[in-house]
């Protein structure tokens, strides 16, 4: 990015003046290497968010920020709905609520790798994953209905899993404000054979060690230690969600159209939150997080039966489960007042500090985890959000490193199997439905992480805890 | 100056985006241009060659002009293969006027997902407005072209 765009207000916060229609100031979490890495076109990207009706503070970017449709991805931006603050379906993204959950084993490193070879095929063949993949449940319009409004509650309640691992989710696994007949039936339609399924390109299931505690305080209150065994689980709303978000960020540009709003970039197109197509959307994409956490409850289940089959006594308890493309309505103390506010974060992640009421009391003094992925094959970590973290970006955090070249060029670069062969020989067993698939995602296709969460880290908005290596990773 | 009949033949393209990819398809007429963008969405998925166009479904959409039909054509097609669990690799385009803007009706063939023969690689999430452009080329054919989300 050209530096002459921005004023240095620190090592880790670049700030992007006001100017023209921008209405608040963008500001850019990351190290001064990330800004010199970012595109120009994120700087133009927070200028449009910056523009948008009822944005509070500033229009922010995460450490991973890079250009994406209308919001960057990395892309935070906070709206109160008193002063005509909107909902964009662009500031979500078209996978609504794709997220990470963790879970802890009881296991130890050893015990994985003694069955290393077993445990992958297992998970495998248990694992519903890749294009046109089917779940084992097929639900009838009345139990997607029940799904959509009861998320990875209707998915326990169904016999999916434990009541303890509500508590260990965001919102206690269910959007109470989702509106299943804001759901369009075809969206429906293309949800009924996907529920329990992990989807392509960089989802995944991972079992990973703990290799580096950075945190002890935060890693005793997390269960890990090192060499301590977990199971990470990357994916969101699928089909349906895919949907919601065409059906949805149409019908804003037709009204943006009809009201003869002037949009900077049709991904950009919004509705009042208080307006009959805000609330249709915010009711819809509501249903849609708990479709994802309805999901990745399922296949917390596939995963504890397969575990069970190979490690009879460990028991996989939740550790948290956190959401990437949401719009939230939270509390935020915005110039020492108490404000109701929906942020918006796109491939970005909650990151609560310590002490915040909405997390369990087992993970409340010591902040919300956070879990960061590596590229596949590379180490992914947890980090844990920060009271600093609530002032500076609506407690937010990044995702993820973004890609460093495009599918094209990673599958000219890579072979698939000859990726699987050299990770294996690193100790990581990869399986999967498709090599050229896992050529798009061979390590040196992605960013590095590390970078990204060390910024994170240095601009005060997570601690880092602890981090993971893969040992065994299923993609579809 | 010979004639490249490759060149000449309507065709479809992928380029570069970010992180995802753009899909070009090019015809005599914007109806073949919209069938090759179709085709080069597809491709992302799997090798066309080896999907067998055995079944046939319907659609139609409209929209108030060539570059929101297209986006809302190849999301009308991604719905029918997401809910029907199938692949396409044919596609026929039928455009015409209507009340002040565009109404399209087409077909698409292909069967149903079979990952073994098929090998699919990728899912497309959404068709989007990135790069959008419908347009006529120098040479008097036609492009039609969007970024798609993978």
């Amino acid at each position: 990015m050209d530096f002459s765009l921005l004023e240095k207000v620190s090592n880790h916060e670049w700030r992007l003046p006001r100017s023209g229609a921008m209405r608040v100031p963008g500001v850019l979490y990351a190290s001064q290497a990330l800004i010199r890495d970012m595109d120009d076109a994120v700087a133009e990207q927070l200028r449009g968010v910056a523009e948008l009706p009822g944005i509070v503070g500033a229009a922010l970017a995460m450490p991973d920020a890079h250009w994406g449709y209308g919001f960057p991805i990395g892309g935070v931006a906070a709206f109160d709905p008193k002063e005509g603050g909107i909902i964009s379906a662009g500031g979500v993204g078209f996978d609504i609520a794709c997220g990470v959950r963790t879970l802890r084993t009881g296991l130890h490193e050893e015990d994985i790798l003694a069955r290393q070879g077993e445990l992958a095929d297992l998970l495998f063949a248990r694992i519903p994953a890749g294009v046109g993949s089917t779940g084992m449940l097929k639900l009838n319009m009345k139990e997607m209905d029940r799904m959509l409004r009861g998320g990875a509650e209707w998915a326990v309640s169904a016999g999916y899993g434990e009541a303890a691992d509500l508590s260990h989710a965001e919102e206690g696994g269910r959007m109470d404000l989702a509106e299943p007949d804001k759901v369009s039936d075809h969206a429906k339609k293309r949800q009924q054979a996907e529920m329990g399924t992990l989807g392509s390109g960089n989802h995944y299931l991972e079992v990973q060690a703990v290799d580096q505690v950075y945190e002890a305080d935060a890693a005793v209150a997390y269960g890990l230690s090192p060499g301590a065994v977990v199971v990470s689980i990357h994916c969101g709303s699928r089909g349906l969600g895919h949907q919601v978000a065409t059906d949805y960020g149409k019908r804003m540009v037709n009204e943006a159209a009809r009201a003869k709003i002037k949009l900077r970039d049709r991904e950009l197109a919004y509705a009042p939150l208080d307006s009959d197509l805000g609330q249709a959307y915010f009711g819809a994409m509501n249903a849609a997080i708990n479709c994802a956490l309805g999901n990745r409850q399922v296949l917390t289940h596939l995963a504890r039966l397969a575990f069970a089959e190979l490690f009879p006594r460990a028991a996989l308890p939740l550790l948290y489960d956190v959401c990437h493309n949401t719009a939230k309505l939270e509390t935020h103390v915005v110039d020492g007042k108490k404000r109701r506010l929906l942020v918006h974060r796109k491939g970005a992640t909650r990151a609560f500090g310590p002490g915040h009421p909405s997390l369990p009391p087992d993970l409340r003094p010591a902040g919300q985890p956070v879990f960061i992925g590596g590229s596949m094959g590379t180490a992914s970590y947890i980090l844990a959000g920060t009271e600093e973290g609530m002032s500076r970006s609506f407690g937010s955090a990044c995702h993820g490193a973004g890609r460093a070249m495009s599918r094209k060029q990673a599958t000219k670069r890579w072979k698939g199997r000859e990726v699987v062969e050299q990770l294996h020989r690193q100790g990581v067993e990869i399986r999967t439905t498709s090599f050229r698939g896992v050529a798009e995602e061979a390590p040196g296709a992605y960013k590095d992480v590390a970078e990204v969460v060390e910024a994170t880290r240095a601009a005060g908005l997570a601690r880092i805890v602890a981090r993971v290596r893969p040992l065994v990773c299923v993609k579809g | 100056m010979g004639y490249n009949r490759a060149m000449a033949a309507p065709r479809y393209e992928h380029f570069h985006h970010k992180a995802d990819i753009g899909v070009r398809g090019i015809g005599d007429t914007v109806e073949q241009a919209f069938a090759q963008a179709a085709r080069g969405m597809f491709a992302v998925v799997c090798d066309l060659r080896r999907v067998r166009a055995t079944a046939e479904v319907s659609v139609a959409c409209s929209a108030p002009d060539l570059e929101l039909l297209l986006v809302d054509w190849l999301s009308a097609l991604l719905l029918e293969a997401g809910s029907r669990r199938m692949l396409f690799s044919r596609f026929s385009v039928l455009i015409h006027e209507q009340d002040g803007g565009f109404a399209l009706s087409g077909a698409a063939r292909g069967e149903p997902v079979d990952r073994e023969r098929h090998r699919p690689r990728v899912e497309v999430k959404a068709a989007t407005w990135a790069e959008l452009a419908v347009g006529p080329l120098p040479d008097g054919r036609w492009v039609a072209q969007c970024v798609v989300d993978v």
